[in-house]
């Protein structure tokens, strides 16, 4: 359990404030791109939160850092891949587009179509053409169950 | 000594649940009475001594008996008292007693109320609740007890996180537990019709309310969650797609679908099987954020029981519950006939798409949820899937879902025809066509967002208005309304809340403000159309915490709106900082601001937001709950089914003079 508080208080000590005023830049575009892009990283030391959420200390070290390549004229791309050869592919929350990862982004039009193909299947083994559904009627047995009823 | 009575109620639960596992599925092999209806008194007594149990574990905390293991590692005694009750959830032991109690509670309904099943398949459903309570209740006593004393009681205790001491969080276990649990309720009926060999429309109608309940609670629960979420946690997010969060959402998502099939199920015997695997799958789910919560294996903002060796078990729990049951459908699953005939254009066709898509959804948030642990164990990579990858997976499929469900819920039964229901749903398509024009008008230049957001909520809403006349029928009636069963009004707020909830999430990520700075005392700042100063910064000192409470003025063309009184605190036992955000709700939007630290020129940063229908995520989740609860007041389903001869013959007539 104290490994349990160590743990929250590692996460929660200093998560109320994320980016710092001073660490902005003045260049609004260029400060909008930064948050973008600070917004995809994962804070390497934190459970679950980007490094524009977190503030730890590295997160912050890490948000002057995605300034700093800006400023020095790096494109967006440039600064991620910059991250990941540092830290690996572990601080993209977006997770990269290569090997089995394609997998991973495939699965919800994957998934889709395997659905509606068995849902198609599933419909049309129970669907009738038009016109084809009539009243069946009554079997000679509910007839005659229904004559109980309405006797009784 | 109250605490050792708790004890040897526990104890003595966990073997009146295994006598309710077993004795009732003799009695229905041996065809014995007495010992299916044993089941019953079972479930009551089974209840009856978790409940003494749980409240004897209140107790505990309420009084502060710091020679409890549980209550010295989470309670403290200047812990004002809702939180020294909450507390007794707050935590691992604690929890996992909540959540046997409420099993035990759902299968002591189920032997209360459920004077409308046969004798045969009660007994067995109730055997079948029997054995997950023995699953979990063994699960509490040998791995995490929480009547262990400790050798040298301390003077007090470390106090609960105090992130969990807070109204929002203090209600929301009990909530989430209300939903998971409830859904065991329909994987026992589900098991038991596959012991049976029987599915049909009455077994559709006990199971609905069932699902009905647990997926009102759910709601619920996740509600609370994310508001508290937004407010508590400082930077007003409100979904971080976290495992923890996944855990609850894939559950309530296939609970949704499981909702929807076993109408069909009800009123058109088909989809029987694929209803049956869904019941089965969504307690499952729910097994399965037990697991990912409570086990550690997915790192998660709120994991707050890690232990692997706890996940280990409830893993094997997990894997005989629903191998076990997978394993049984597989052998049944292809005797069990659907009946109903259908066309293409139909009401059942549109069902089945929504459960497409839902179903769909839950797995696409599970595959991502897993991904990182499957990346790892089979293919050495050490990644990450966040946010920015479920908005893009998943968004797709609620547009999709969003846009079909409106003209879906209006399709007749067995045979209908598309341009007629279109031409019924003609004028909410236009208003919301219009409406999501005028927004993409004003908004040049901007992503397509919110737009598509607007149009989701209005063709949502007012597709469900236009179903509600069209029950009026020619003459226009409106006493009808009234009459109208209460699923029917059920439906169409639950509908609208989940629009309601698209356009607030679609309207805030799109036009949300944030400003952060540095300001000092007596300054003025603009956000958006409001001015804000920073009045005032001073401390205090409040029961368990220090607090620095700032006073903001907010004002609208320099007109005072309200002073904000943003709050950091500091818990001295836990050495814990936390963030109250002043928060100033509106109904179109709500100013919300967060105190930072303190800066060396003697300013202070402060955070503010404009969030434009916050509220309205929360307000389209209270009307899905209250449509679940309108439903669930429906008549008919507490009701016998008709098509039953079994069924008591006074619920017949009741149907029949409806």
């Amino acid at each position: 359990m104290k490994h349990l508080i160590v743990i929250i208080f590692v996460l929660f000590a200093t998560a109320v404030m994320a980016v710092e005023p001073h660490e902005t830049l003045s260049d609004r575009k260029l400060e909008e791109r930064a948050r973008d892009i600070s917004k995809g990283l994962r804070c390497p030391v934190c459970q679950n939160e980007s490094i524009d959420e977190s503030s730890a200390e590295i997160a912050a070290d890490l948000r002057v850092l995605v300034r700093e390549r800006l400023v020095a004229g790096d494109s967006n791309q440039e600064v991620v891949d910059f991250m990941v050869t540092r830290y690996g592919e572990f601080v993209l929350l977006k997770p990269s587009a290569f090997g089995v990862n394609i997998l991973l982004w495939a699965i919800t039009p994957l998934m889709l179509l395997i659905a509606l193909v068995i849902g198609a299947l599933f419909i049309r083994a129970h669907s009738a053409l038009p016109g084809k559904i009539q009243d069946e009627g009554l079997s000679d047995a509910e007839k005659a169950e229904l004559e109980k009823l309405l006797k009784s | 000594m109250i605490t050792e009575l708790g004890h040897f109620a526990l104890l003595l639960a966990f073997t009146v649940a295994l006598m309710q596992a077993t004795i009732p599925l003799i009695g229905t092999r041996l065809n014995h009475n007495g010992m299916m209806n044993f089941g019953r008194t079972a479930a009551s007594a089974q209840f009856v001594l978790v409940a003494a149990s749980f409240l004897a574990l209140v107790n505990a905390f309420v009084t502060s008996d710091f020679s409890l293991r549980v209550v010295t590692l989470n309670s403290h005694s200047l812990k004002p008292l809702i939180y020294k009750v909450s507390g007794t959830w707050g935590n691992h032991e604690g929890s996992m007693l909540l959540w046997v109690l409420i099993l035990a509670l759902f299968g002591a309904c189920a032997a209360w109320f459920g004077s409308n099943l046969t004798h045969r398949f009660r007994a067995t459903a109730l055997a079948v609740q029997g054995a997950i309570g023995v699953a979990f209740l063994g699960f509490i006593i040998f791995t995490s007890n929480p009547f262990l004393r400790l050798v040298v009681p301390p003077f007090d205790g470390q106090d609960l996180n105090p992130l969990l001491q807070d109204p929002g969080l203090a209600f929301h276990p009990p909530f989430l537990y209300l939903g998971y649990v409830g859904l065991s309720m329909a994987f026992s009926f589900a098991v038991a019709a596959l012991i049976q060999g029987r599915v049909d429309a009455a077994w559709a109608r006990w199971v609905r309310p069932w699902t009905l309940a647990a997926w009102t609670f759910l709601t619920i629960g996740i509600a609370l969650g994310s508001w508290w979420a937004y407010y508590e946690l400082g930077w007003g997010g409100f979904w971080f797609w976290d495992p923890v969060e996944n855990a609850s959402f894939m559950p309530w998502l296939l609970a949704a679908a499981l909702l929807h099939s076993s109408v069909v199920v009800e009123k058109r015997e088909s989809l029987k099987s694929w209803t049956i695997l869904l019941a089965i799958m969504a307690f499952g789910f729910s097994l399965l954020g037990t697991f990912i919560v409570r086990s550690g294996v997915l790192t998660s903002v709120h994991a707050f029981a890690n232990d692997p060796e706890r996940g280990v078990v409830i893993l094997g729990i997990l894997f005989f519950f629903v191998g076990g049951a997978l394993t049984l459908f597989a052998v049944r699953a292809p005797h069990l006939q659907s009946q109903g005939v259908f066309n293409v254009i139909s009401r059942e066709t549109a069902l089945v798409l929504n459960n497409i898509l839902l179903a769909v959804s839950a797995f696409v948030v599970f595959v991502g949820t897993i991904w990182p642990l499957i990346a790892e164990i089979l293919f050495d990579r050490t990644l990450s899937v966040g946010p920015p990858f479920f908005n893009i997976a998943f968004t797709p499929l609620m547009i999709l879902l969003g846009f079909a469900l409106p003209l879906g819920s209006v399709l007749p039964w067995k045979r209908g025809q598309l341009g007629k229901s279109m031409r019924q749903m003609k004028l909410p398509l236009v208003f919301a066509l219009a409406l999501a024009g005028l927004v993409w008008a004003m908004q040049t230049g901007r992503s397509l967002q919110a737009p598509i957001g607007l149009f989701l909520g209005a063709w949502l809403v007012s597709g469900a208005v236009t179903d509600l006349v069209m029950r009026l029928g020619q003459e226009r009636d409106i006493t009808r309304l009234l009459r109208l069963p209460r699923a029917d009004w059920g439906k169409a707020v639950a509908h609208s809340g989940l629009g309601i909830t698209m356009l607030a999430i679609a309207a805030l990520l799109a036009w949300e403000k944030e400003d952060i700075r540095v300001v000092k005392v007596g300054e003025t700042w603009t956000v958006g159309n409001y001015q804000l100063t920073l009045k005032d910064v001073r401390s205090e000192r409040v029961a368990n915490y220090q607090a620095t409470v700032a006073d903001v003025a907010l004002m609208q063309n320099k007109k005072l709106i309200t002073i904000m009184q943003p709050e950091k605190r500091f818990y001295p036992v836990a050495k814990m900082p936390t963030t109250e955000a002043g928060i100033d709700y509106r109904f179109l939007r709500d100013v919300y601001i967060v105190l930072g630290d303190a800066q060396e020129n003697g300013g202070w940063t402060v955070r503010s937001y404009i969030k434009p229908f916050a509220n309205w995520i929360w307000a389209g989740s209270i009307l899905m709950a209250f449509g679940g609860f309108l439903s669930l007041s429906d008549r008919r389903l507490r009701t016998a089914p008709t098509g039953r001869k079994s069924g008591p013959r006074h619920a017949v007539r009741t149907i029949s003079a409806e």
